[in-house]
């Protein structure tokens, strides 16, 4: 029963499950009217998109590789999508398939490159971001906003949840997000596909010498993060109803800190969906915080700062302490 | 005439820097027994060869489509041109790529530079300005000496803060400096209250619009950080125990080199030329914007160490090389602009860039063309 405990303890995730909720606490008791179903729904919500972002980055983080052209997929898929759909007439449903289309398909391609070439993924991403952003802004600089009656009620209110106080209204991102982690959780913990992730991330030689398909899997998973990307852009799109190339700069980078934050080591290997979310929960209720307290954007940055530092100091003591149990 | 500069240097260092080994005559061996000849060793190209290539191909662009950049024009004591412009406005970038070369060498990297140039020019600004950031109300300015001062000493606390993390605490250099990414932008906010500190100082200007021996002084701080950047790891074993670190860090540590110690100096010169480069930044436009100041600047700076030749897994690196790079991008984004090719396919040629050099530095790619051009012999 204690080894169990103990087991349960040093599992990074688990960590990182306690500090969600302590911080929920203090920032419940801290901030009025935080205790609320609109605040809990919104946590989620306002940062749908970058939650189906650190979905995908979490696959590849998972295998020891990193994705940082996701940023500026969002931005190409907003632009892309208002384009298609304002100047070209394009049907929303057949721009979405297309866009959806690209961004896998140019995911995969950089992951067999960075797979048979043997690049670093953070260059190889690197040059994805800046193929990804100088697209967007050929399609063009400015805004285009969307107006189309296909597109129209996806940017609307889709259910109301009823509640006590009042109506919370559920909006289209919310229901991707969580069909989206369903779906990757599904993948990691019961399928073989997952499980290789898992084993590439540990040791790629050893995954090799197993005889596992890494090449197909590496450049599969780069090709979830494209298609993930692109879909985290599309419910971008319908929020703000149009397009904006320079949207989502920099927003790979949160993507990452939530994934780290919810226990993904960068190494790889080590994670999973579960924690991705409660890295996202975190996420929003440090916004949320900062928002009700009207603090300074700079204190929302150092408050992040400050606890991706907690987090990763946490981590490592939890690990060392498992390390020095198992040496003999 | 920089330009000439750097090529010396090119013939200067060539020496210490390529590798270069003398055939030996092989003695005459007796018929039948095996040959006791050494083996013959071919000579390498220095590690900068590419971004010698590179910088040539955009200049013979340049030479072929705009020949007007070329012209340099004497004014005033001092020479006006568009080239001289490329070594000005690459000049932070040269200077965070000295320390990003070392860093990346140790087989890490530092996402954190330009929040450190938000930092030290908020701070310098701060110091300068006749205004007080809150209220408005006129205060005494500072001397330009105490804000210099301030903004190195700033950068180089950053950079050890970033060594901190990584050598002593073992944090994951991209977490680590992603950390004060982050969190040192808020900083630099906080430093100015959220507000753009301009001030006047002649001196503190002199530094970024001044010139020194016809040229603009930027240039020269750019030589004088190159020369001690190379000096440093070349003229000590310092530069040795950088590559031996970034190659094999488990074997470097059991050999004796102190790689805690190693890889803290190279986060802590980074942080030092940040802090530069912060100040070159206030210097140029007589405020600090800690908003604007270095954003994506880590960006241009990790293609410019990578087009220079540094293995971006960490190994051999190439100070030359990185600064060439600086150049050629910087070159390569002036001749966008001045061409006819619209300004926002400047970051899709960019990619091109970074994707031809990723796949020129791979080894794969030299054991696919080795047999393509086996077979055609």
């Amino acid at each position: 029963m204690q080894k169990r405990v103990l087991a349960i303890a040093q599992n990074p995730v688990f960590s990182t499950a306690v500090v969600c909720i302590i911080l929920y606490l203090v920032a419940g008791f801290t901030s009025a009217h935080f205790f609320s179903t609109r605040v809990a729904v919104n946590l989620l919500q306002d940062n749908a998109y970058l939650g189906i972002v650190a979905v995908g980055v979490t696959f590849v983080i998972l295998t020891g590789g990193i994705d940082l052209s996701v940023g500026a997929i969002i931005g190409w898929t907003t632009i892309a999508l208002a384009s298609m759909i304002t100047t070209h007439h394009v049907h929303p449903y057949l721009a979405m398939a297309i866009i959806l289309a690209v961004t896998t398909i140019n995911g995969a391609i950089l992951g067999s490159l960075i797979h048979f070439f043997a690049i670093p993924p953070f260059l190889m991403t690197l040059a994805g971001l800046f193929l990804y952003r100088g697209w967007a802004l050929l399609i063009s600089t400015s805004t285009i906003s969307i107006d189309h009656p296909a597109f129209n009620p996806l940017s609307d209110t889709l259910l109301k949840l009823h509640t006590g106080s009042g109506n919370v209204p559920l909006r289209l991102g919310i229901f991707v997000l969580l069909a989206a982690f369903a779906i990757a959780a599904i993948l990691t913990r019961f399928t073989a596909y997952g499980r290789s992730l898992f084993a590439i991330g540990g040791s790629e030689n050893s995954a090799l010498l197993m005889g596992l398909p890494v090449a197909r899997n590496k450049t599969l998973v780069y090709a979830i993060s494209g298609c993930f990307a692109g879909i985290a852009g599309i419910v971008a799109t319908t929020r703000s109803a149009a397009g904006d190339a320079l949207s989502a700069n920099g927003l790979e980078l949160d993507a990452i800190a939530v994934a780290v934050v919810g226990g993904t080591l960068l190494t790889g290997g080590v994670g999973g969906i579960l924690g991705t979310l409660i890295g996202l929960l975190i996420f929003g209720i440090i916004q949320t915080v900062v928002n009700f307290h009207s603090l300074d954007a700079a204190w929302t940055r150092i408050a992040i700062g400050t606890l991706l530092l907690s987090f990763i100091l946490l981590q490592k003591l939890l690990r060392l302490s498992r390390t020095s149990r198992q040496s003999p | 005439m920089s330009l000439f500069s750097f090529v010396a240097i090119y013939f200067v260092m060539s020496p210490v820097m390529s590798t270069q080994q003398i055939t030996p005559t092989p003695e005459k061996a007796p018929p039948q027994a095996p040959s006791l000849a050494a083996p013959k060793h071919r000579r390498q190209l220095p590690i900068y060869s590419w971004a010698i290539l590179a910088l040539l191909l955009v200049l013979a662009y340049d030479a072929l489509f705009s020949p007007a950049m070329f012209s340099i024009r004497f004014e005033h004591g001092r020479l006006y041109g568009s080239l001289i412009d490329v070594l000005h406005r690459g000049t932070p970038v040269m200077l965070l790529s000295l320390g990003m070369t070392a860093v990346i060498a140790t087989g890490g990297i530092d996402l954190s530079v330009g929040s450190i140039m938000a930092i030290s020019a908020g701070l310098s600004a701060l110091l300068l300005t006749a205004n007080d950031v809150a209220t408005g109300a006129p205060i005494t300015p500072h001397s330009a000496a105490l804000a210099i001062l301030a903004g190195l000493a700033a950068g180089l606390l950053a950079g050890m803060w970033n060594g901190f993390l990584v050598s002593f605490l073992g944090i994951q250099p991209i977490i680590a400096t992603l950390i004060l990414m982050i969190a040192g932008r808020g900083i630099a906010q906080l430093i100015t209250d959220s507000k753009i500190p301009n001030f006047h100082n002649a001196t503190f200007e002199f530094l970024s619009n001044g010139s020194f021996l016809a040229l603009p002084f930027t240039i020269s701080l750019a030589i004088l950080m190159t020369a001690l950047a190379v000096l440093l790891t070349r003229a000590t074993a310092l530069g040795l125990f950088i590559e031996s670190i970034g190659n094999n860090a488990a074997a470097s540590e059991i050999v004796g080199i102190n790689t805690k110690l190693v890889r803290f100096m190279a986060y802590a010169f980074t942080g030092l030329c940040a802090g530069l480069a912060g100040l070159l930044a206030a210097s140029d436009i007589r405020a600090g914007d800690v908003f604007k100041t270095g954003v994506n600047i880590e960006l241009d700076t990790i293609v410019a160490v990578a087009i220079g030749g540094t293995s971006l897994v960490g190994g051999r690196f190439s100070i030359a090389g990185s600064i060439i790079g600086a150049i050629t991008m910087q070159l390569l984004k002036t001749t966008i602009i001045s061409s006819s090719i619209p300004p926002e396919c400047n970051l899709v040629i960019e990619a091109a860039v970074v994707i031809i050099i990723c796949l020129l530095q791979s080894p794969r790619t030299r054991t696919t063309l080795k047999r393509i051009f086996s077979k055609t012999q």
